[in-house]
């Protein structure tokens, strides 16, 4: 349940006071990755690249944050969050990753 | 043990002097005539150690009221002051600082709204904000400014309010007139001997426990998150009247909501708000020794509306005015307004007198005339000019 | 009702007209009345001629409005009777005090006054104690010693606690000086 749907159900006696939301990472429940039209693939066929420790652009560009660092040299692309942009396929300099259409 | 001291002040010194002894965490603040006295006595006052605060000097009162918004929100006790086009440059930010229930005090040095430019005394500037959810509290002199200012922290940090407030006073009457203001003897600065203590947030800005705050909210959720803060600001009522006993308890002023003089057997009555009060109450006594049965109403706060308090004074009386220091152009005057709405279907002749705008000076004569129009409707049965402007050139 | 005595200062811009109303206020509250000092508020600059008020009562008094019946008027500044009604709303039998170096009696057919004149060089005594022609605070000690609104000791306590130091002292025989010297009619 969103915290949307708990405070849709709750009367304006309920809600909590001046208009504030009372815990954090709310925005996390919604999954903006069911928007994709278009998914990244990075490394398809060959493996350009091999150390995103030493670059680490298209994580830093990410607009939903969506790409994660995994220890010790990875690089996890969350697709709960991923919109299909296609920002990190734009700024790859070595053109890892390219954007492929959903099914 | 600390001693009450009496000394010559003017309001906005007096606003100066009872913000820095309730030890605001922050104030910003940007000048303008008639609260310039105000903000530069606080700012002599961090300069020179007697006030530790964080004074920022912002570049507008938009930025002012912002400042104040986002430090409230860190869980600060905050003060700041503006009056007329301050107060209209910041106004988007005002009504949100109620909306998030913070308890900024704001003093207003009440001074005409432009235009034409006018620097001097009414209420066209807090009536502007009437609607924004900040309480309002109208001073009649310059010890009730002092003391108003003090009782607008307890008011407003109150958890079953956690409101603003704006105590206001009347732009160079109040604020550049020099009166008698009676300091309070406090022992324990820190917490006014108990009157104020540390401010305890209904909520705030905090890493330990996130929340997210100053929100978008659609139809389906905004309605009734305003339908919680009405809910508040009717019910700090309650609040601003034992704050009001406190404080009177503990050193003997008391200034009810609503406070009747003469009114008992008074068969026409006048409501007044802010300093045009005193004048007014000598009026009264001048013309009670020729024989006429008058009283008045000191409307003294002014948001939450007090309908039930001034129900009760205004219950024997058969012809009232009430007398605005501002205009709603195509209307009324906006206490008018409010007041006709407590007395719908009750009996007296209701009246609107409309005084002193542009600091037009109100004196004993602007009330034997208004007392002498009501005595006149009344005579008649009927009120035959809702809304007459006294003291302006035909 | 209370008994409210108020008095209007003439004088023009930058010559303490407002410092000599809030003067004779704090000498009051000293003796414990109850009083009201503000200047007339208009845009102000150097050399106009502006009015400074102050009421002072033995009771607390809530009256807010101007003062337009003067029961005192002291004017600080000798050139303004000739371009401003300086005792227009004057009380019958009011009291004028003012700075000029001519007679109470030549001033008080000049102004036409029926009540009492009070007249003292005060530009002369300020010159005199205070090497500068600001006569605000001469012109209260001729006020004091003619109105008795206020004691003279009041009026130079109430100068030091602003005015410290030479610049005090020098100020308290301006005061003293008017007061010996004021002349009536």
């Amino acid at each position: 349940m969103t915290i949307q749907d708990e405070y849709r159900k709750k009367g304006w006696k309920d809600l909590p006071p001046g208009g504030i939301v009372d815990r954090p990472a709310t925005a996390l429940e919604y999954k903006t990755g069911t928007w994709r039209a278009f998914r990244p693939i990075r490394n398809k066929d060959k493996k350009i690249c091999q150390n995103p420790e030493n670059c680490l652009i298209c994580w830093a560009l990410c607009p939903d944050a969506a790409i994660k660092r995994v220890e010790p040299n990875e690089l996890e692309f969350d697709m709960d969050y991923c919109k299909g942009c296609g920002v990190c396929a734009l700024e790859c300099p070595l053109k890892a990753i390219e954007m492929e259409q959903e099914e | 043990m600390a001693k009450a001291k009496t000394l010559g002040m003017m309001g906005d010194f007096a606003v100066a002097e009872a913000a820095k002894l309730c030890n605001p965490d922050v104030i910003a603040a940007y000048p303008i005539t008639p609260q310039t006295i105000i903000v530069e006595r606080l700012s002599e006052f961090v300069a020179e150690g007697e006030l530790d605060c964080e004074y920022i000097c912002v570049e507008s009162e938009h930025s002012a009221m912002s400042a104040c918004f986002g430090a409230s929100a860190a869980g600060a006790r905050v003060f700041t002051a503006s009056a007329s086009q301050g107060l209209a440059l910041m106004v988007e930010i005002v009504y949100i600082v109620a909306s998030a229930r913070f308890p900024v005090v704001m003093a207003i040095a009440d001074r005409a709204l432009s235009g034409p430019i006018n620097i001097h005394c009414d209420h066209s500037d807090a009536m502007l904000a009437r609607d924004s959810g900040w309480i309002m509290l109208f001073t009649e002199d310059c010890q009730e400014a002092y003391d108003t200012t003090i009782q607008s922290f307890k008011i407003a940090e109150d958890k079953r309010v956690s409101l603003p407030v704006m105590p206001c006073l009347d732009g160079f009457v109040l604020t550049h007139s020099i009166e008698p203001v009676t300091t309070l003897p406090i022992d324990d600065e820190e917490t006014l001997d108990g009157f104020l203590p540390i401010r305890d947030p209904l909520y705030k800005l905090d890493i330990e426990a996130p929340i997210a705050q100053g929100l978008l909210a659609l139809p389906e959720f905004f309605m009734e998150i305003k339908r919680g803060q009405q809910e508040a600001h009717l019910k700090s009522i309650d609040v601003i009247k034992d704050v009001i006993q406190d404080f009177g308890d503990r050193w003997g002023r008391y200034y009810p909501v609503v406070e009747p003089y003469r009114m008992d057997d008074a068969e026409v009555a006048v409501i007044t708000i802010g300093s045009a009060t005193g004048t007014a109450r000598v009026a009264v006594d001048v013309l009670r020794e020729e024989g006429k049965k008058v009283g008045l109403v000191k409307l003294r706060c002014f948001r939450p509306f007090p309908e039930k308090d001034l129900q009760a004074a205004l219950k024997n009386v058969q012809a009232i005015g009430v007398c605005d220091r501002a205009i709603s152009f195509g209307a009324t005057g906006p206490a008018y307004a409010d007041v006709a709405g407590a007395l719908y279907g009750r009996g007296p002749l209701l009246k609107n007198f409309i005084i002193g705008l542009g600091g037009k000076d109100i004196t004993i004569d602007t009330f034997r005339t208004i007392y002498d129009k009501l005595y006149a409707d009344l005579a008649k049965g009927e009120v035959e000019e809702r809304v007459e402007w006294i003291g302006i050139r035909e | 009702m209370a008994k409210i005595t108020e008095v209007r200062f003439h004088g023009r811009g930058g010559q303490g007209v407002v410092t000599a109303s809030r003067l004779l206020a704090n000498a009051a509250i000293l003796e414990g009345k109850w009083i009201q000092a503000f200047p007339e508020f208009g845009p102000e600059r150097a050399g106009a001629p502006i009015k400074g008020y102050t009421r002072i009562g033995d009771e607390k008094f809530t009256i807010k409005s101007a003062i337009y019946t003067p029961d005192v008027v002291a004017v600080i500044d000798p050139t303004l009777p000739r371009l401003v009604p300086v005792t227009e709303g004057l009380k019958e039998g009011g009291i004028v005090v003012i700075n000029t170096p001519q007679t109470p009696e030549a001033i008080k057919s000049e102004l036409n006054v029926q009540g009492t004149v009070a007249a003292v060089n005060a530009t002369n005594i300020a010159l005199e104690t205070i090497g500068r022609p600001i006569a605000n605070t001469a012109i209260l000690g001729a006020l004091v010693k003619v109105t008795d609104l206020v004691k003279l000791d009041s009026i130079i306590e109430a100068l030091l606690e602003i005015f410290k130091g030479g610049v005090g002292q020098k100020n308290v025989d301006a005061i003293k000086r008017s007061y010996e010297e004021v002349k009536v009619a």
